[in-house]
């Protein structure tokens, strides 16, 4: 086996262990802990296909935001996981004939998958005269303009409302009123005393 | 090198595996959150590797806006939950239809 083929099953194995102990992890913080594994794993099949951009960007946006984000929520609230847990059991025989009803079907899919003519899969990822990034850069700024542009506009709803559903108002603390620094006036707010050598005031 | 059919049988076992913690985990959200992230995961797994294996990149830019749309779909799903937790002190799945409005 080649060096190729040893690295991409150790990574597949990564991502596959990560996904089925995210699931059956008793305790949350374990789950959002194998999921970093299972995020590791991809992004090291990305790497190997070739996709470096993606395989980066998988790196900072789930293991680094969405993963540690998890784990803030986990931590954050005080939740009786046990009393969660306790139906598992009683959801393992429909989960498990669900999963492998899906798996059949998946395989029964790979038996007779042919590509359409005309298409040329690779025998290996194009290496290409540029790389990755700045081939991705080329696309994604010209003819993917508006789709970009709209990938960010949703970023700022997801955002707004994240902000927007948390945010709480509090009675109990000082806050900056602008309006109010804005009206005010130097006359009334500023007393110029004549101070005398030698006297203070 | 390691052909397509590798890339696609990892992504597929990934997408059960998450489907199958959506049916596990019926009660703990969160834990149904990260399946659902992992289903993405097997999602992306496949465009990369079909994008890679044709030379072609409109896929690695459609993973890009899959991430982009679970990165918000997380914060938000979070954030929904945050907020009704606050509300109830636990986050039960079966109370969650009392928040119709």
């Amino acid at each position: 086996m080649s060096v190729a083929g040893v690295v991409f099953y150790i990574f597949a194995l990564t991502v596959l262990a990560g996904g089925v102990f995210t699931v059956v992890s008793r305790n949350p913080v374990h789950s959002v802990l194998w999921l970093i594994t299972a995020f590791i794993g991809a992004t090291g099949l990305f790497v190997l296909m070739g996709a470096e951009f993606l395989a980066m960007l998988l790196m900072i946006v789930y293991v680094g935001a969405v993963a540690v984000l998890f784990l803030f929520v986990v931590m954050m609230l005080d939740i009786d996981f046990a009393e969660l847990k306790a139906g598992m059991a009683k959801y393992l025989p429909i989960a498990l004939l669900i999963g492998v009803i899906l798996l059949i079907e998946l395989a029964m899919i790979f038996g007779t998958w042919v590509a359409a003519d005309g298409v040329t899969l690779l025998a290996r990822p194009e290496a290409g005269e540029i790389a990755n990034t700045e081939a991705l850069g080329r696309v994604v700024y010209t003819e993917y303009l508006l789709l970009f542009q709209l990938a960010g506009l949703v970023l700022l709803v997801a955002m707004i409302g994240a902000i927007v559903l948390t945010m709480r108002h509090r009675k109990d603390i000082k806050r900056q009123n602008v309006v109010m620094q804005m009206q005010r006036d130097p006359k009334a707010a500023i007393k110029l005393v004549d101070v005398k050598p030698g006297q203070g005031l | 090198m390691v052909g397509l059919e590798h890339y696609l049988g990892v992504a597929a076992a990934l997408f059960v595996v998450g489907i199958f913690g959506i049916f596990l985990n019926r009660k703990n959200i969160i834990v149904l959150l990260m399946s659902i992230e992992l289903i993405l995961l097997a999602v992306n797994i496949n465009l990369v590797a079909f994008s890679t294996h044709l030379g072609n990149l409109q896929g690695q830019v459609f993973t890009m806006f899959v991430l982009t749309v679970a990165a918000a779909e997380a914060a938000i799903g979070l954030a929904i939950l945050v907020t009704f937790f606050r509300g109830r002190g636990s986050i039960a799945v079966e109370d969650v239809n009392v928040m119709k409005g």
